[in-house]
C-alpha cells in the first residue's frame, strides 16, 4: 500500500516561503492570490496490505519523525496498489 | 573538566568547539560520534552547530532520532550542562528537552554576521559570569534561527526567567533592528526549566580567543567551568 502524507503548517503560524512565493506571483501578474502556505509531500510505499495497521504506523510516523508538532498539521491518505 | 562534543553527520562546528573548550577549561574534550550510544561520564555536553543529516526534513529532526540524543537527554535530566549552539538547539527543541522550533529566518536569508545580544539571566552555569542586562558581540551563521513557540510557552519562559539572551542593537536597545531572523520576542537563547540545557544560535565557541577578533563568547565557558 502507499501512503500519501500531507505536512502543513498549522494556522496562525507565519510562513515567510509562502509570503516570498506569494509576492513572486503578483510579480509575475497572477493578481487575486490571497494567501499562500507552503507544505510537504511525502509518499510512502508500506509492506503492509491491512489499512488501519498502515494508518496507525504511519501516523507514529509523523508524530515521531514526519511532522514537528509545534508548528505542523498532517494528514494521512492511505491508498491501495 | 571533561566535556563531549556531540558530532553528527554534517557537523561542521564540532572542531571549533572543541579547540575552544579545551583551551578554555585545560580539560579532556571527546568527541562523540552520534551512533554510538554508549558515551564517557562528562561534565559537560556540546550539541555543536552545521547541518546534521543536510538539514532533510527539517533541521535537526533526524540527528534527534540518533541513538546517542537518548543518552543526552539521560545526562541532562541528571542535571550534566548540555549547550546546542545553532544546529545544536535546533536538535534540541527536536528532541524535546527544549521548547518551541526554529524557523526559517523572516527575511528568508542565510545570515552570517555578528550581531549584538543582551544577558537576561545570570541565573545559570552559561550565563553567571555575564552582567544582568549585558550586551554582547557574538556571530550568527544560520538559515533556520527564527525561534517560534505558543504563546503559553512563551509566558512560560519570561515568568519562568529562562530567556537567556535577547536580540539587540549594539547600543543594547530592543527593536527589529536588533532582531536578525525575526525571532519571537527577540529570543537568542533559552534555557530548561533545571537550567541546566541551553539553546542558542549564536556561536560563543567562534568568539572566545583573541586572535578570533573577540573574547565575548569565553564567559560562557568559563561559567560552566566554574559550575563543575
Amino acid at each position: 500500500m502507499k501512503a500519501k502524507v500531507h505536512v502543513t503548517l498549522k494556522n496562525g503560524v507565519l510562513d515567510p516561503q509562502g509570503k516570498a512565493v506569494q509576492t513572486a506571483l503578483g510579480g509575475l501578474g497572477f493578481g487575486g492570490v490571497d494567501d499562500v502556505r507552503q507544505g510537504k509531500f511525502i509518499e510512502l510505499e508500506l509492506a503492509t496490505t491491512d489499512r488501519a495497521a498502515a494508518e496507525a504506523q504511519v501516523d507514529a510516523m509523523c508524530k515521531k519523525l514526519l511532522a514537528n508538532t509545534v508548528i505542523e498539521n498532517y494528514t494521512i491518505d492511505i491508498v491501495e496498489g | 573538566m571533561k566535556s563531549a562534543v556531540i558530532v553528527f553527520p554534517g557537523s561542521n562546528c564540532d572542531r571549533d568547539a572543541k579547540v575552544a573548550i579545551e583551551k578554555i577549561t585545560g580539560g579532556d574534550v571527546v568527541m562523540q560520534w552520534h551512533g554510538d550510544a554508549e558515551m564517557p561520564d562528562v561534565d559537560f555536553i556540546i550539541v555543536p552547530g552545521g547541518f546534521s543529516y543536510g538539514d532533510y526534513l527539517r533541521c535537526g529532526a533526524i540527528a534527534s532520532n540518533s541513538p546517542v540524543m537518548q543518552e543526552v537527554k539521560k545526562r541532562a535530566d541528571g542535571g550534566v550542562p548540555v549547550i546546542g549552539i545553532c544546529n545544536g538547539f535546533q536538535v534540541l527543541t527536536e528532541v524535546g528537552l527544549l521548547p518551541g522550533i526554529l524557523m526559517r529566518n523572516a527575511n528568508l536569508k542565510y545570515i552570517c554576521r555578528d550581531i549584538f545580544m543582551s544577558v537576561e539571566t545570570t541565573n545559570s552555569a552559561f550565563t553567571r559570569h555575564y552582567e544582568q542586562g549585558q550586551t554582547i558581540r557574538i556571530p550568527i551563521a544560520h538559515h533556520d534561527g527564527n525561534y517560534f513557540t505558543d504563546d503559553d510557552t512563551l509566558k512560560a519562559l519570561q515568568d519562568q526567567d529562562r530567556i537567556a539572551f535577547r536580540y539587540v542593537t549594539e547600543d543594547g536597545a530592543r527593536n527589529a533592528g536588533g532582531n536578525p531572523n525575526g525571532s519571537i520576542d527577540d529570543i537568542a537563547g533559552i534555557l530548561n526549566e533545571k537550567r541546566n540545557v541551553l539553546g542558542m544560535m549564536p556561536h560563543p565557541e567562534r568568539l572566545a580567543e583573541g586572535p578570533l577578533g573577540g573574547l565575548d563568547g569565553r564567559a560562557l565557558f568559563e561559567g560552566v567551568l566554574a559550575a563543575a
